[in-house]
Parts: structure tokens; C-alpha cells; sequence
């Protein structure tokens, strides 16, 4: 590899150990490809360079979208210390002084109109000048996050219309939100490279926060994302329990289908048939909590309950606030899921008077209505987060339903830190049934394993 | 491991230019991609929604390169027998009665497991032909994860061990080419060995070059319309978004019913060509139907 210069390597080996870090399974064997594509690649030409690197390192939707976030990082870092330590420097923009209010404002108009014409070109320089007139080092708070929000108030700039501003005024509609997230990340690029040059020296590196990471998404693309998990669910549900039944041996000897077939060789019983194994039939017993202490998760838990009506055919499904109500039809015979979610808000009529959780009125109810259908083949699944907002959570009932269904699983939406937190009493829920932490998709997963693999039993 | 082929191309533009020429309009990133794919020989993984061109892009290759295209399309319960070989065992009895008389076992069994009765299957074909091909394994993740396995040794040395014959290796290179849908994660065993290649719904731009190839006779404004509304119908939440191939089965329509314009009664009537379940079409009907308006406010 001649031609690169001599600290390629060594940087595309940091930016593998930085992707590791921010948890990219990058093995030594992506290294070497990497290595391998950039010897048909020119480096010179970034975004051939971005993609071949890309192309090698990143296997995944996700992993593909940290790579982007990561490569930026550490080449903009790179860049600037090697600039620093070389002593070039922008050209300083802080120079040309104090503005009067007039020019501030015309500042401001200009900076608003690229906004909303996004012209990316103009963008870079306005954002130099806005810091230069409105972040003076010595005010700076040095933390850039909070430069960045005050030089945005600065200028005025809003997503929302702010319907008093004159007419002429580009502001008055609102700032495209794209435009101004890509403003606000230009803020923090320059602002982190003034502080570069000042200081010599690179700020430690942040790890990317949660937030960054996510695929951006609005609240229509969250849904589908639970949708296609728990397709994916069905299907590996359908393979797994095909694999069960291949790996267990038949036990049972058919005799009648055996003398039958044993007529072919004169009466001598050399091929045995035998008994088919049915598949055990799950029949599943669904509660879940709807109220208000659990709304963001109950649209991810409605989600899976319609999923488990399509995969499961023998199957009832509660609603509980105070009272429970079985919704069993309306799954059945309402494919939309929107539609499901609605005519369950309207019509169950599962709140009372307060609107707060009874989980005791709720074990002695749902008792009620199936003590004669429950039996020890038969699974319960509640979903809720067992905070009884004070009120007796009378476990000796759901003992009984425990004792009467053959397993019983707990789904709980709030990670296991917060259990048994405040009015949180999953523990004398617990020592009945199995529980389960289950707030993202992965952790659904978990729990779908644990359901279709029939020798898990109790803890009891 | 065999060199690489001797029609490799020079550049990545130059796989640009003969992907165009064949009738398939790659993406930056595409384009690099399949360069890398033919200079280091290594398989690639695309994956994206369904209908943005993946199994296209296989075919364009074998076009492009002059290559023939063995396809394996993957489903549930694929196995050996159905992607590799398969000994034609018919053959091999009709064999063993014609010689029944006199032949002892030995001559019969070298005779019986050779070339001649075994049967080749795509994955056979791809290694075992002369002629560098483009192999597709379409829909990995339909498979389960053994057929995976089977596949690694398969993609990382281009060989396959049959017991009773010994190893076939690759005379050629061929070009592989795996999608998935992404209905299942892959093994990282099998992602390790492939370059990655993430297919989405094209750019508004890019999109619109592609309807205007394929149906070069629909006007300049109703296409950049169409792949709007195209845009627009594929940020609701639908069951099946609709696909590149189904917007160009729609301006094909269009151009079939010769419109000029599309606004909101033209759209009602030929909905249908891109929206595909009963539940989206109310949800579509709805949200985008309204935002066109009538034929008056477009013009």
C-alpha cells in the first residue's frame, strides 16, 4: 500500500476500535476487508471512501447508522487536531467587532430565509457568523449543547409559526424542522472546532447517547416497527415449534396401523408405525392493563396481543383498569389494528370512577368469568406494571388463578430497576408466576421463546 | 482461489455507465458496491424492502458482465438436495437392472456415483460451470439457519464436498449476489463473510429517472407528479408500500389511459395499480386522495 500515506492504517484501525466501542461487531476479518476495498478505492474521493468502508464494516440497517454517525466524528476530530497541532487556523471571524442591532437583525432575516430555502452552501458561513455575533467566548457557558440552544433563541428561530411577526418576515411560518436540526448540528461543528483551536486539545469523546442511535422515526413509523417484529415473531413461533416436534422421538407404537402394514410382508410386523404426536394446542388467557400509569406501553401491548390472536387460535383476551372486560370478539373479528384500538377505548368500559388500577377487583373478576374453563394446560399472561396505586393487591387470589392454569407469565413494561419502586408490588405477584421484563422488542422476544418452549415450567 | 475475471471492470464509474446501459439505474453506493463485489470476490448481501430493485440488480450484473445468471430462490425446508446435488437415483437403479446379470457389486458402484448420475443443482451449477456466472441467492432469510451454515463453505472458497466423488472446486469466480428481506437476522457467521449493501426506496430524483426509462413516453410533469405522490404514499403506515416496479407498472397505466394529469379522480381509479391490500387502500384513499384535490386547483 504505498501510495496512501503512512497514517491511513493506523486511523482506519482507530475508527474500527471506535465503531467497537459504540458496540458495531467489528472482527479482524472486516478489518482486513477494509483493507482490502481501499486498495481498489482512491481514498481521495470521500464519498467512495465513506461507502467502501460502509460497504465492509457496517452489516446492518443499524450498525449502518451508528458507521455514519461514528465516521463523521472521528474524521472531523482527526482533521481538526492535525490542524491544530500544524497551527492553520480559520480565518477569524470574531474580528469584525460589535454589530448594531440593525445589522443583528438583518443577520437574523438572512440566516432565516437560507433556512427555509435550504440552501446548504450558505448555511456553513451564516453559522460561522451567527457565533461570531452572538457567542463571545467570554460568555460562552462551555458546554456547547447549551451555546447551541442560546444562539438559537438568539435568532429567533422556531419550528413553530409565531404568528406576530411581520408578514415579510421568513420566520413567520415556521422554520423547516430538517433545516433546523442540520443548522443546529453546523452550530455545534464550528463551535466544537473554535473550541479545538482554542484550546490545542480534543474534548474527551462522547459515546453516542441512545437518542442519537435510534433510526429517526415518527410515531406511524414506531408502529410499523412493532408490526414487523412481531411478524417475524409469527414466523419463528411457526419454525421453532416445527423443530420440537421433529426432535422428539414418538413413543407410542400405533398396533392397528402397525398390523396393517405389516399385511405387505406376510403378517410380520417389520416397518412399527407409529402414534402421531399432536402438537399440544396452547390455549392462552391474555390480561392487560390499559390505564394511564402504562399508555405508552399499551399500544406496543396491544400491538402483540393482535399478534398472538393471529399465531394462537385458542385464545381469550382481557382489558383491565378497574374492571375487566373481555375483548376476545373484537380481536376476532377486526383485522385493522387501528380499528381494534379504538373500539377498545370506546366501548370495554373498563374504567369506573377514578381511572386508576384495582388489580384485586381485577383477580376476583377475571376468577369469576373463567374458574371453569381454566385448567392446567391453559397459559394466563398478564400485561401490566403491578403498581396497584395503594390498594390491596390481593396476591391470594391470583395465587388461586396461578395455582388453577398451568404456567403464568407477568409482562412488565418498566425496567427491572423500577419494580417494587413506590406502589410497584410485583413481587407478591412474582412468587406465583413467572415475570418478565418486557419493554423493547428484543425482550419480547425473549419472552415468546420462553412460551413456546412447552417444558418450562413454574418456579414456584 | 481463482483469479478474478478477466472482464472485471476498471472503475466504479465504469459499472455505473454499463449497469445504464443494460436498463438499471444504480445508486451511488450501489454502483461501488457491485465494483467491489467483482474486483475482491466476495459476495454480497443486499437488503432493503421488497421491490427496490435487489433481484434486478442480480440480473443487471449478468447483463452487464456478459455473465449467465443462476438463480436459487430460497423458501422454507430448502435443503441439500434442492440447492446443491442431488444423485438421480432413478438412473442409478435403471443402471444397476440393465447390468443386473453377472456384474459384480464393485464394478457397479464405481459406475453408479459418477458424474453422469448426479444432478446438478443451482448451487453445483454456479461453481461447477466453466464460464464465470452471476449466482443469486434470493430471499436468504427464508431459509433456516442449517441452510445457512451449508452456505459458508459454499461463499468463503467457492467448494463443495460431495462424499462420494471428493471436492468440486470453482474453475471460475462467480459474482454472488444474496437477498434478504430482512424477515429474519442472519447468521453473523454469513454476514462476516459478505460486503453489505442496504437497498432503500430511491431518492424523488433517482426514482424518477427509472420511471422515465422504463416508460419513456409519459410526459416530463406527470412522471415527476407521479413519483411525488409515490413519495407521498410511502410515508403512510401501509401493509405494502408500494415498490419501484409497481410505480412503473402505474405510469405505464397512466400512459395507457393517455393522462395528462394526475388529480384526485384519476388517482381513486387507478389506485389499485400501487396499493395492493383492502385496508391500505382506505387509509390511502383518505390521506392522499384529499391532498390532490381537483383537476381544477392542480392545473
Amino acid at each position: 500500500m504505498s501510495p496512501e500515506p503512512e497514517g491511513l492504517p493506523a486511523r482506519i484501525l482507530e475508527l474500527g476500535e471506535e465503531l467497537r466501542r459504540e458496540g458495531v461487531a467489528v472482527g479482524t476479518s472486516e478489518m482486513l476487508d477494509a483493507f482490502g476495498v481501499l486498495r481498489e478505492i482512491s481514498w481521495t474521493s470521500q464519498e467512495d471512501f465513506r461507502e467502501a468502508l460502509a460497504a465492509t464494516l457496517a452489516k446492518s440497517q443499524e450498525d449502518r447508522r451508528v458507521f455514519e454517525l461514528v465516521f463523521d466524528r472521528f474524521f472531523f476530530r482527526a482533521t481538526e487536531i492535525e490542524a491544530a497541532r500544524q497551527g492553520v487556523h480559520e480565518e477569524d471571524m470574531a474580528s469584525f467587532g460589535e454589530l448594531s442591532p440593525e445589522e443583528l437583525d438583518a443577520l437574523r432575516a438572512q440566516i432565516a430565509a437560507a433556512l427555509r430555502d435550504g440552501s446548504e452552501g450558505a448555511m456553513r458561513d451564516l453559522a460561522r457568523m451567527a457565533i461570531a455575533a452572538f457567542a463571545r467566548p467570554q460568555e460562552g457557558s462551555g458546554v456547547i449543547g447549551v451555546d447551541v440552544q442560546r444562539i438559537r433563541r438568539a435568532l429567533g428561530l422556531r419550528a413553530e409559526p409565531q404568528p406576530d411577526l411581520p408578514p415579510e418576515d421568513p420566520r413567520r411560518d415556521g422554520v423547516p424542522r430538517e433545516a433546523l436540526r442540520r443548522f443546529e448540528a453546523l452550530l455545534r461543528r464550528e463551535l466544537e472546532r473554535s473550541q479545538i483551536e482554542r484550546t490545542g486539545d480534543l474534548p474527551p469523546a462522547r459515546p453516542l447517547g441512545d437518542l442519537d442511535r435510534a433510526l429517526p422515526s415518527g410515531p406511524l413509523a414506531d408502529l410499523a416497527a412493532v408490526h414487523r417484529v412481531v411478524a417475524q415473531l409469527r414466523r419463528r413461533l411457526a419454525t421453532q415449534g416445527l423443530q420440537a416436534r421433529g426432535h422428539r422421538r414418538h413413543a407410542h407404537v400405533d398396533v392397528r396401523r402397525t398390523m396393517r402394514a405389516s399385511l405387505q410382508t406376510g403378517g410380520v410386523p417389520v416397518v412399527l408405525k407409529y402414534r402421531p404426536r399432536r402438537p399440544r394446542r396452547p390455549e392462552i388467557y391474555v390480561l392487560c392493563d390499559v390505564s394511564t400509569s402504562v399508555t405508552s406501553a399499551s399500544v406496543f401491548f396491544l400491538s402483540v396481543l393482535h399478534a398472538l390472536h393471529d399465531t394462537f387460535r385458542k385464545m381469550r383476551s382481557f382489558v383491565f383498569i378497574e374492571r375487566i372486560s373481555e375483548v376476545t370478539d373484537i380481536f376476532e373479528h377486526e383485522r385493522n389494528f387501528k380499528t381494534v384500538s379504538e373500539r377498545i377505548a370506546n366501548d370495554a368500559g373498563v374504567a369506573d370512577i377514578s381511572g386508576y388500577t384495582d388489580y384485586g377487583r381485577v383477580w376476583s373478576e377475571f376468577l369469576v368469568q373463567v374458574e371453569d374453563d381454566l385448567h392446567p394446560r391453559a397459559t394466563v399472561i398478564v400485561l401490566g406494571d403491578a403498581r396497584t396505586n395503594g390498594r390491596d393487591p390481593r396476591a391470594d387470589i391470583f395465587a388461586q388463578i396461578a395455582a388453577r392454569a398451568g404456567r403464568t407469565f407477568w409482562l412488565n413494561p418498566e425496567p427491572r430497576l423500577y419494580w417494587n419502586y413506590g406502589d410497584s408490588v410485583i413481587a407478591a405477584y412474582e412468587q406465583f408466576c413467572t415475570a418478565f421484563e418486557c419493554w423493547t422488542t428484543a425482550q419480547l422476544e425473549d419472552f415468546v421463546r420462553a412460551l413456546a418452549r412447552p417444558g418450562l415450567t413454574l418456579a414456584r | 482461489m481463482p483469479a478474478s475475471p478477466s472482464s472485471a471492470p476498471a472503475s466504479v464509474s465504469d459499472v455505473a455507465a454499463g449497469l445504464r446501459a443494460v436498463g438499471y439505474i444504480p445508486g451511488e453506493s450501489t454502483a461501488l458496491v457491485s465494483f467491489l463485489a467483482t474486483r475482491l470476490g466476495k459476495p454480497v448481501l443486499v437488503e432493503g424492502p421488497a421491490g427496490v430493485g435487489k433481484t434486478e440488480l442480480a440480473k443487471a450484473l449478468a447483463r452487464y458482465l456478459g455473465r449467465e445468471l443462476v438463480r436459487l430462490q430460497c423458501y422454507e425446508g430448502l435443503d441439500e438436495a434442492k440447492a446443491l446435488y442431488e444423485w438421480n437415483y432413478r438412473k442409478q437403479l435403471l443402471r444397476i437392472q440393465a447390468e443386473a446379470s453377472g456384474t459384480g457389486w464393485d464394478a457397479v458402484q464405481e459406475d453408479i456415483f459418477g458424474e453422469e448420475f448426479l444432478l446438478a443443482r443451482p448451487l453445483m451449477t454456479a461453481i461447477a460451470s466453466e464460464e464465470p456466472v452471476v449466482l443469486l441467492i434470493d430471499e436468504i432469510d427464508k431459509t433456516d439457519q442449517e441452510f445457512e451454515a451449508m452456505l459458508l463453505e459454499v461463499l468463503s472458497d467457492f467448494q463443495i464436498s460431495i462424499p462420494e466423488l471428493g471436492r468440486v472446486e470453482s474453475h471460475t469466480h462467480p459474482v454472488v449476489l444474496l437477498t434478504s428481506n430482512n424477515s429474519r437476522e442472519l447468521t453473523e457467521a454469513l454476514k462476516r463473510r459478505c460486503l453489505y449493501l442496504w437497498l432503500d426506496y430511491p431518492e424523488l430524483e433517482h426514482e424518477l429517472e427509472i420511471v422515465r426509462l422504463h416508460a419513456p413516453e409519459l410526459g416530463e410533469t406527470v412522471a415527476r407528479r407521479l413519483v411525488e405522490v409515490i413519495g407521498m404514499v410511502r410515508t403512510l403506515d401501509l401493509k405494502k408500500p408500494p415498490s419501484i416496479a409497481e410505480s412503473i407498472d402505474w405510469a405505464r397505466t397512466l400512459l395507457l389511459l393517455g393522462v395528462e394529469d394526475i388529480d384526485a379522480e384519476t388517482f381513486t381509479e387507478t389506485m389499485s395499480v400501487i396499493v395492493k391490500h383492502r385496508t391500505d387502500m382506505d387509509v390511502v384513499a383518505e390521506r392522499v386522495g384529499l391532498k390532490l384535490g381537483s383537476p381544477a386547483d392542480v392545473a
